[in-house]
């Protein structure tokens, strides 16, 4: 039982610095070998995740991901100590990339709750064929290899095999308390107490673990280190250690007699130098992480990592507030009332609370890089795969959206740059012919505009063949109007149909003819519009526009009778108010306005959901147009009630249960505390078409 | 051993909401719900009307923030519809992530019934009684309990739609 209770936690927090871990690796690699070399840095860096990895691993006991990380890590253990000259960059990188796959399919399976049951015997012996063979080619003296190899694979207690008897080994030990132990410093200096009556040559990190009351702190988060010199065999240090109280999980290994004496005597310099010290904990993988190298940990532990739901609890408690600050400043009971005071103070509180509301919506906005430094390894696959050169070019990668939204565009980019990649551009002989730099350029480029962001897509290819598509969708029989009155968008958007592919042949990547089609179904799910441009023989541009955010929309609040609705001002075109004259009503009592030579079709509002209202004249209401996707319609409202911004909030799942309502994207709560129905424009129009 | 004391928190709580019912009136007649799934009673509140809705869903009100939908019970029950006054309650209910307010005519009071005094109720003919659990005999009282489930998952709608 209280297994469980402490492997929940820690098995999210391992998840979440897993991936983290990987992620970061991920874009090491690929960085490095743009520059096909490995720098020492790089290196450094790598062979710190692999051991932070394995460390937690093997901890949560997950021996098949600790097992392969240990192995990656051997590698470039190696190629740390001995630095070979002849390394193939790029099968090194296919390699560990290879490795990280694993990693990435068996940390799934453990969220999902399954089992955690890939097998990696075939990698690590790929590996470790790999590790063989820089050795061989290396120059390196034969017997220190030995050495390294022997010492290597003698590294860590999971694995279970350990046997050495010479004296004066020097091991390294770090020690975990259990959770809610207290007084991990004592705890600590107990256990180095203890160490001194069996060897002197100890240090241990953190230093003055018991005059500084924030050693409790590291020791708690990364262990406590201990350096020990001591004629003794591995068994009976770790039993030494086992023994300590309170203890919830020990590392003993091995290091080399050149290393502890290099840690032991630049002491401060260790933080940086050990390869344990590395379990960060870091939330958004932000600029910052590029400058990883330099980043101190103070730095480092100025991000934590928060659950969203407490982020959408705290917007509710904001939005609740504002709405609180109205009823107390707008009081009916003050009317008429001068209060000069009164009315300084609540100003100040009118301005605290929108700051309050800014920064809590600040809170959920994350950069768009993540996203596009996935790609970064598509392109790369990809380009390998296909024979292809590709350079990807990010531009405005700063550019920060809602999170729920880059959860939900990830995919829709990833398909979209495998398309550009492997429909859209040429192959290389192709594109000398045509005089085309060989390289093909794939843009990503981010940027805001207005309440929107824009993600455009574009790539140097050759482009759209418009008879081409629209033969394969008159094959297909997709087509619903006659080709001469389709525009170019509307034919570019064939390309968005589910099933619809100009693609001859499958490949492994695309031309299946599903992708776009799941495209676009996810960007309009966030409320976003997909429109493609292309001209042929330069290349085809696709592009996103996204709300910046889910949770807050400029509105148009209205009222139909005693209801009230909110119209995204986005939709709205115009509004005004009708003259008789101007309404046509055709034999079907479908009723349409004429404005400035267009005709529109109007929907009344009250008819539409059966609301009571008085105002059933088009002379007395209001007429708004709206549009959506090149579709206009004349809504017709009582009144006006003006436009403020609103915090979206979903229709309570029991509604949405019982019955999908057609025209509604949610509701809000309105400054008096009141609710208003938020309408979807594009499902009104649709629904009146 | 945190864990084992909460779970026993956690029961002992579970076990003091037990036998415990939230009776109110509509019309003549007694309800009892369980007090496990009651989260709080309020009065009548301004309620948002939701278009394309059952009738009995009568639409959505602001709980401190937080949207939950409404329900009459009276129009639930095939009962006539009465004005909303001072006596008219929301009973707000937790089941199972859904919130949900029933609107009542009135609470009455937190009544221990044990699991001996209920009697499954009869079976009749007619569809009537399948919102009701059983009926438990206070004194010389009878009430109604109630079943949560049923009633908010709207069977009827569920048949509509499959035919």
């Amino acid at each position: 039982m209280s297994n469980r209770y402490i492997s929940e936690p820690m098995l999210e927090m391992y998840i979440f610095e897993t991936t983290q871990n990987v992620e970061q690796l991920e874009k090491c690699i690929l960085d490095n070998e743009k520059c096909s070399s490995y720098s020492k840095e790089a290196v450094n860096e790598i062979f710190r995740i692999m051991h932070t990895i394995k460390g937690s691993s093997a901890m949560m006991l997950f021996g098949n991901i600790s097992s392969l990380a240990h192995q990656i890590e051997d590698l470039f253990y190696y190629i740390r100590e001995q630095n070979p000259q002849f390394i193939d960059c790029s099968a090194l990188s296919d390699l560990i990339l290879e490795g990280i796959d694993f990693i990435k399919v068996e940390l799934h399976k453990i969220k999902n709750g399954e089992e955690a049951d890939g097998d990696c015997q075939e990698l690590i012996g790929q590996i470790k064929q790999y590790l063989s063979h820089i050795r061989q080619g290396s120059q390196e003296e034969l017997a220190q290899e030995k050495e390294t190899g022997h010492k290597v694979q003698q590294y860590y207690i999971a694995s279970g095999k350990l046997n050495i008897t010479a004296s004066g080994n020097y091991y390294k030990a770090v020690i975990y308390f259990e959770d809610g132990c207290e007084m991990e410093n004592i705890r600590a200096y107990t256990v180095v107490h203890n160490l001194k009556e069996i060897t002197e040559d100890i240090f241990f990190i953190p230093e003055d673990v018991i005059d500084k009351d924030d050693t409790v702190q590291i020791i708690r988060e990364k262990g406590f280190i201990i350096y020990l010199n001591v004629d003794k065999p591995y068994e009976e240090i770790h039993e030494f250690f086992m023994q300590t109280i309170f203890l919830k999980a020990l590392e003993l290994e091995e290091v080399s007699q050149e290393e502890f004496n290099q840690l032991k005597r630049p002491k401060h310099k260790v933080v940086e130098t050990s390869p344990i010290k590395v379990p960060k904990v870091e939330v958004i993988e932000n600029k910052e992480a590029e400058h990883r190298e330099t980043v101190s940990l103070s730095a480092n532990q100025s991000i934590i990592s928060v659950n969203v739901n407490k982020l959408d609890k705290l917007m509710d408690l904001v939005g609740e507030m504002v709405i609180a600050e109205a009823m107390v400043t707008q009081n009916p009971d003050l009317q008429g009332l001068s209060l000069d005071n009164f009315q300084k103070a609540s100003r100040q509180l009118r301005k605290i609370t929108s700051e309050l509301q800014d920064m809590v919506m600040s809170i959920r906005m994350v950069p768009l890089s993540t996203t596009f430094h996935k790609m970064h390894r598509i392109v790369r696959d990809m380009s390998k795969k296909l024979g292809k050169e590709v350079n990807l070019k990010l531009i405005g990668e700063e550019t920060e959206v809602d999170k729920n939204i880059i959860e939900q565009i990830s995919d829709p980019l990833m398909h979209l740059v495998r398309n550009a990649i492997d429909h859209g551009l040429e192959t290389t002989e192709v594109r000398q012919q045509l005089q085309k730099p060989k390289m093909g350029t794939v843009t990503l480029e981010a940027k805001n505009a207005g309440s929107d962001v824009l993600v455009i897509i574009k790539d140097d290819g050759k482009g759209i063949n418009k008879k081409k598509l629209l033969e394969t969708a008159r094959e297909n029989g997709l087509l619903t109007k006659s080709e001469d009155e389709m525009t170019d968008k509307e034919i570019y958007n064939l390309i968005f149909l589910p099933g619809f592919s100009t693609k001859e042949a499958v490949t492994e990547f695309s031309g299946r003819g599903v992708g776009m089609d799941v495209v676009i179904k996810n960007i309009e799910a966030v409320g976003g519009i997909v429109s493609v441009d292309s001209t042929e023989g330069i290349g085809t541009v696709v592009t996103i526009k996204i709300p910046l955010t889910l949770a807050i929309i400029d509105g148009m609040n209205i009222r139909v009778g005693s209801s009230r609705y909110t119209l995204p001002t986005t939709a709205i075109k115009q509004s005004f108010r009708p003259k008789q004259e101007e309404i046509i009503t055709d034999p079907d009592e479908n009723e349409m306005i004429m404005v400035r030579g267009q005709c529109y079709p109007i929907m009344r509002l009250h008819k539409y959901y059966g609301v009571r209202t008085a105002v059933t004249d088009f002379t007395e209401g209001i007429l708004i147009m709206v549009e959506q996707d090149e579709k206009t319609i004349c809504l017709f409202a009582d009144e006006l009630l003006g436009q403020q911004q609103v915090v979206v909030k979903s229709l309570p799942n029991y509604i949405k249960e019982t019955k999908h309502i057609t025209g509604l994207a949610g509701c809000t709560l309105l400054g008096d505390g009141s609710i208003s129905l938020i309408l979807d424009v594009g499902g009104l129009i649709s629904n009146h078409g | 051993m945190a864990e084992n004391e909460t779970q026993a928190l956690f029961e002992q709580e579970e076990d003091t909401q037990k036998g415990k019912y939230l009776t109110f009136t509509l019309g003549s007649e007694t309800y009892g719900i369980e007090i496990m799934y009651v989260t709080e009673i309020i009065g009548i509140q301004p309620i948002t009307e939701v278009p394309e809705l059952p009738e009995h869903v009568r639409g959505i009100i602001n709980l401190r923030g937080k949207i939950i939908p409404v329900m009459d019970v009276r129009l639930r029950f095939k009962k006539q519809f009465r004005e909303y006054n001072d006596r008219t309650c929301i009973v707000v209910v937790d089941m199972r992530e859904i919130s949900i307010g029933l609107i009542v005519d009135g609470v009455s009071e937190v009544l221990a019934i044990p699991d001996t005094e209920i009697v499954t109720p009869p079976d009749m003919s007619k569809n009537n009684n399948k919102y009701i659990k059983g009926i438990g005999k206070v004194g010389n009282e009878v009430k109604l309990i109630l079943n949560c489930h049923k009633l908010l998952n709207d069977e009827e709608a569920d048949s509509l739609l499959n035919i």
